[in-house]
């Protein structure tokens, strides 16, 4: 509850401060200040089980542990992302209040998305977090790359909120409680009405649209392409785990009853992330495109979790939200550092830049899912929620080959870093602070901490 | 008059907005046609919410079947401000390219 008001409040803060405020960098602070204030309020909200506002909501919304915690990874991440790249934001464009503005906004829309308790409340947080994205995404005006990928996002992104609309409706139209609560949707063992199952199929597709999952994924590389680099960054992180959030909590308190009925297409729209994602992105000369087929393919790793659907899984979308989060946040801030944007534009970064070169290394090997790293833990409860799960063992076989396949597209940009030589004479274009670089060991040092102890993530769940 | 004549035509006219966002190429009229998809299904929440009230089944239970009803408020609301920034970016790609075809949004494939 802290969260969604005080970043809705600090979004109106921030856009009323761009206009009277004309220095360029002041918002960086203001902001930098503000996500200090949600984080702490949403921990303490988290600690103490108490909001600082409370009004009626018709439990329309509802907080516990699990979401408490997963809005707390989400602030803290986003705290990352603006002290590593804030700079990189000031740089997009003239409006620099309002690109922080927008990120609360979408910052409110994931604490709406991820303690919704209605189908309302579902639809209104997607929209919140999907909104402000179309803005970001085409944030850079001149640029023919950025106003394509809008435009793409925006038509894709409203055509999926449309099915999902429908699919509503038809649960509402099935449900006979007449009750839009996730709760109360009343479904029936054994003969699911047909209204329900529409509606269940329509809900299905338009998440996964939004999460990007095969074979609805076709507009991500293009729209993450396209936008300025340091929103793809955030898009690709923060907004993608709560995409994947509100889907496991939509399918796991409305439609966990009659699991064994849609499991089969969950675990068919993972095999394909998995596949296309993985194929796909080997086959990429540009790094920035390479990370977003390599999102689309850790969604596939995501959705074990919504194929899973029991304790392990809640865990793991937690750690691997967290994991995920990190290393993407930390890569993508390193190449809006780069002169070049292709694989071979990291030659000969280990020689003119040995803490960014090691720290790409380290996010790139807990993408891929090295031990030690946190990436490792968050795949490892994945693959062990999918175990638990008792049924279709060979999704979980799947699943390692294509991580062991991932691997190679990492280590390209690894061996690219360490191995060859430049032939140009700067690898590092923007100037980098020596801020920056404390920015990535903290990163660092949580992906390393979090690998060996995953507790310190999943414990605030039950605390 | 019967629940099936109002799904068949909410159903019809998503169909048409779903053919129309995959058929056409200008991008205002796929705009368009999203917004059918958008009102087909508040025709539907609509009706669906008389249904229930008529039925009878929501009279015992303390949820309202005016919920769909409110609603449908919400989806115009939101239908709005996606129109405000959608038609924004429309405009922001006719002054850079002086043209509306998404057949031309083909930089981002190489």
């Amino acid at each position: 509850m802290n969260a969604i008001i005080l970043t809705a409040i600090w979004g109106v803060i921030m856009m009323f401060g761009g206009v009277f405020i004309k220095s360029k960098t002041a918002p960086r602070f203001v902001a930098i200040t503000g996500m200090l204030i949600v984080l702490s309020s949403s921990i303490i909200e988290l600690l103490t089980k108490k909001s600082f506002f409370n009004f009626d909501h018709n439990n329309m919304l509802h907080t516990d542990g699990f979401n408490l915690t997963f809005i707390a990874i989400v602030m803290t991440c986003t705290l990352i992302y603006f002290l590593l790249t804030g700079t990189e934001i000031e740089k997009v464009g003239s409006h620099v209040g309002e690109y922080f503005a927008l990120i609360f906004f979408i910052l409110c829309g994931i604490s709406i998305a991820a303690t919704f308790n209605t189908l309302l409340m579902l639809f209104i947080g997607i929209e919140i977090i999907s909104i402000p994205l179309y803005i970001l995404t085409g944030s850079d005006k001149r640029n023919l790359k950025s106003n394509e990928a809008a435009l793409k996002y925006f038509l894709m992104g409203a055509f999926s909120t449309g099915i999902m609309l429908m699919g509503i409706a038809f649960i509402y139209g099935g449900n006979p409680n007449a009750s839009f609560y996730i709760d109360k949707i009343q479904i029936g063992l054994g003969h699911m009405p047909v209204l329900i199952a529409a509606g269940l199929l329509f809900i299905m597709v338009s998440m996964s649209f939004k999460v990007s999952a095969a074979p609805f994924h076709f507009w991500t590389p293009d729209v993450y392409d396209g936008a300025p680099t340091v929103f793809t960054s955030f898009m690709s992180s923060v907004v993608k785990v709560a995409g994947f959030f509100a889907f496991l909590r939509l399918f796991e308190l409305s439609f966990g009853i009659v699991h064994e009925q849609w499991q089969y297409l969950i675990a068919f729209i993972t095999v394909a992330t998995l596949v296309i994602g993985n194929i796909t992105a080997v086959f990429q000369q540009s790094v920035k495109r390479m990370l977003a087929y390599s999102s689309i393919a850790q969604a596939g790793f995501m959705l074990l979790a919504i194929f899973a659907l029991n304790a392990k899984a809640k865990e793991g979308i937690l750690l691997y939200s967290a994991a995920y989060s990190l290393a993407s946040i930390g890569i993508f801030g390193i190449l809006t550092k780069m002169e070049d944007y292709t694989i071979d534009g990291f030659n000969g970064l280990g020689k003119e830049n040995p803490l960014m070169a090691f720290a790409a290394t380290v996010f790139l090997l807990s993408l891929t899912g090295i031990p030690l790293t946190a990436g490792f833990q968050s795949k490892f409860f994945m693959l062990m929620a999918a175990v638990d799960n008792g049924h279709q063992f060979w999704l979980v076989i799947v699943a390692v080959i294509f991580a062991a396949i991932s691997a190679y597209y990492y280590f390209r940009v690894i061996q690219a870093i360490y191995f060859k030589e430049s032939d140009r004479n700067v690898v590092v274009a923007n100037a980098v602070n020596p801020f920056f670089n404390y920015m990535l060991i903290v990163i660092i040092a949580l992906i390393v901490i979090i690998g060996i102890y995953p507790e310190i993530v999943i414990g605030w769940m039950y605390r | 008059m019967d629940i099936k004549a109002y799904i068949i035509l909410s159903l019809a006219l998503f169909t048409i907005g779903i053919v129309g966002v995959l058929v056409r190429r200008n991008a205002i009229i796929i705009f368009m046609c999203v917004e059918l998809m958008l009102n087909a299904v508040n025709l539907l929440l609509v009706a669906f919410s008389k249904m229930h009230a008529m039925s009878g089944v929501a009279k015992a239970s303390p949820y309202f079947a005016s919920d769909a009803q409110v609603f449908v408020f919400f989806i115009m609301v939101v239908a709005a401000a996606e129109v405000s920034v959608g038609l924004a970016i429309i405009v922001m790609m006719y002054r850079n390219v002086h043209t509306v075809d998404v057949n031309f949004l083909n930089r981002l494939k190489n």
